[in-house]
């Protein structure tokens, strides 16, 4: 336990404008998770396996020599196909089934996704140099490197469009209109095969740029997987799906109560504080939720 | 009747004499006992109950590092023990030893027991993908945070107390195997006796439609706990063989393992069959063989084959074992089938 932070102040602030970069990449995971959620009715536990597999285009991108910023628009047009290519192998398979059938196929393609970049990428822990400096903020207390503004800028213009594209395209329209009935969509002339393909592909592609993102502002490795995908659990269940200001509050709040948890309880619980966060929001959840309903006593 | 009775007794003369028929494999012959236990109790929530769970790790790793900490604890400072780690400073005398294992094991069996019980209610009360979820997030929660404290080793792993010396090599080997089975045996009976009572008929309802079986007067958050306590019980006991069968622990690799061994258990079961009170223990036997048989082939990609296992299994596999065989021959589970009815189903299909 370590209570510098509430001694000094400016520690707070760098711990909350951290929190809020960081938590808008969050953000822009949960995006994704949000939209197959609500569309296919499936929970990928390999989300944060394809983010981390994003982040490493990314950095094959550094290594030859490309500014590894060029990886978020690299990066999501290879995840698109990616995503595709798992939907056509695995998921439309687990697409109408019982909702654990898909939780446990999607986890072992995230085994197998680790594995498999573990041979490829081998088991370092690695990270896309940008070069783009530092901000310093109120007097030299505040250190800001401008790659994480720069990842939460491109974020949120994603973000952004993806929005008007929902909001416009034809394509979008189909999606929304399978989230709210499939049945009636099929019958209405929607291809549902195309539209579930579509929609995880740019879950997908999302996660790719989010990777993109984090391998030039943090660290990627190949078991680092696994908490990208409860941090977007957790924000989507907070949030509830379809309410994207939500997503981005609660992405936010999630990135600060990480950097927090990380200067007052130390690193190596910081993880371990992301799973029991989840843990102690979906017990509230349930005693909300059991409070509405009416029990025979 | 009659044939079971044959069958069982079979099954434990074939247990008994193992050890001594294939002494090369007593340890693997071990670890398959207590993988039978863990695919066993974990069908009773996950197959029989309907809650899907990825958390029984936590009982598991818990029973690991509480059998461990109180065989140490009992005689030796466990800081200091810990932090000579390999290097042996103290020894236990086998008087000693044995009498650690006995407390250590009740320890860990009775403690997850409890664990279970507290966070049953708040736990037990989430429905569907959000308790498989949760019980994940539960189980790696546990084994970041146990990697974070120093007194049981934190990230550098805690060895266990080494068999002490009585006399001949085989010994270890047939008391971790003795012990595991005795354990195995006691699962099967009292598994066996909860599926023969109305409480089995109650996990059932609750899995098929739990609003409508609190609606009937079951008061089901009192019988999920139970199961869930039943299940917690043998997990932490397997998990206390098994901290001394491997002899060493570390918080992410071997106690809370969710990677391996919290899949293992839930595939296990899935693979023979859920809700049945065989398939576990066929999945698991069956599970283990491909996995000694075919990991040394695979050699390193172990982890890609268990991927693409999952995968196969749960999509084109989900019944099960067991599932399989009562859809062909249905005759010999009991039940009666009409000719008729069953060909209009094929049709159906």
């Amino acid at each position: 336990m370590d209570f510098m932070v509430f001694q000094y102040p400016m520690i707070s602030v760098q711990a909350c404008l951290d929190g809020v970069l960081l938590g808008i990449l969050f953000a822009l995971i949960a995006y994704g998770m949000a939209l197959q959620w609500g569309v296919m009715n499936i929970i990928n536990i390999a989300q944060g396996d394809l983010v981390i597999l994003g982040g490493y285009i990314a950095y094959f991108m550094y290594l030859y020599g490309i500014h590894p910023a060029w990886g978020v628009i690299v990066a999501p047009v290879i995840m698109f196909f990616v995503g595709i290519a798992i939907y056509k192998l695995v998921i439309n398979k687990v697409v109408d089934r019982d909702l654990f059938i898909s939780i446990l196929a999607t986890f072992g393609i995230s085994i197998l996704f680790m594995q498999l970049m573990n041979f490829a990428f081998g088991a370092d822990v690695v990270l896309a140099n940008s070069d783009y400096g530092t901000t310093m903020l109120f007097n030299n207390n505040v250190v800001l490197p401008n790659s994480k503004i720069f990842s939460a800028f491109i974020s949120i213009l994603f973000a952004i469009c993806l929005v008007i594209y929902m909001k416009k395209s034809k394509l979008g329209r189909a999606i929304r209109a399978t989230a709210q009935n499939a049945r009636a969509a099929k019958i209405l002339g929607v291809d549902t095969e195309k539209v579930y393909a579509a929609t995880f592909g740019i879950n997908a592609a999302l996660c790719g740029v989010a990777g993109a993102l984090i391998s030039i502002t943090f660290t990627i490795h190949p078991y680092m997987g696994l908490p990208y995908t409860i941090r977007s659990f957790m924000i989507v269940i907070v949030a509830g799906l379809g309410n994207l200001p939500g997503v981005a509050m609660s992405g936010m709040g999630l990135g600060v109560f990480e950097e927090f948890a990380d200067y007052i309880l130390g690193t190596e619980f910081r993880i371990g504080s992301v799973f029991l966060l989840l843990v102690l929001i979906l017990v509230y959840r349930r005693f909300k939720l059991s409070r509405k309903r009416e029990y025979l006593k | 009747m009659k044939n079971n009775i044959i069958l069982y007794v079979g099954i434990l003369i074939f247990g008994i004499a193992a050890p001594f028929i294939f002494p090369a494999f007593k340890v693997q012959l071990s670890i398959l006992c207590v993988l039978i236990v863990l695919a066993t109790t974990w069908n009773i929530q996950g197959g029989e109950m309907g809650y899907n769970s990825f958390g029984n790790i936590l009982f598991y790793g818990l029973g690991m590092y509480l059998c461990a900490s109180v065989q140490v604890g009992m005689f030796f400072p466990l800081a200091e023990w810990t932090e000579s780690g390999g290097e042996k400073t103290f020894v236990h005398t086998p008087t000693q030893f044995f009498q650690g294992m006995a407390v250590g094991l009740i320890v860990a069996a009775v403690v997850p027991t409890i664990v279970a019980g507290l966070i049953g209610y708040s736990i037990l009360g989430l429905r569907g993908h959000y308790f498989a979820i949760c019980t994940l997030g539960l189980g790696v929660a546990a084994g970041e945070i146990s990697g974070g404290i120093e007194i049981i080793g934190a990230g550098q792993g805690f060895t266990t107390p080494p068999f002490p010396d009585v006399g001949s090599l085989d010994s270890r080997g047939e008391f971790f195997y003795f012990l595991s089975f005795f354990t195995l045996v006691l699962t099967f009976i009292a598994v066996r006796s909860i599926y023969s009572t109305r409480f089995k008929l109650i996990l059932n309802a609750i899995r098929d439609n739990e609003d409508k079986a609190e609606a009937m007067g079951i008061e089901t958050m009192k019988y999920k706990i139970i199961g869930w306590m039943i299940s917690a019980f043998f997990c932490g006991l397997a998990g206390g063989i098994m901290g001394g069968l491997v002899g060493y622990i570390d918080s992410t690799d071997v106690a809370f393992d969710g990677r391996e061994m919290g899949v293992f258990m839930v595939l296990m079961a899935i693979l023979g069959g859920k809700g049945t009170l065989w398939g576990p223990i066929i999945g698991a036997t069956v599970f283990h063989i491909f996995k000694e048989g075919f990991w040394t082939f695979f050699l390193g990609w172990q982890y890609v084959a268990l991927g693409v296992l999952i995968v196969v299994i749960v999509i084109y596999f989900p019944e099960g074992i067991m599932g399989w065989l009562r859809e062909k021959y249905p005759e010999r589970f009991g039940e009666v089938v009409d000719e008729k009815d069953r060909k209009a189903q094929v049709e159906l299909k």
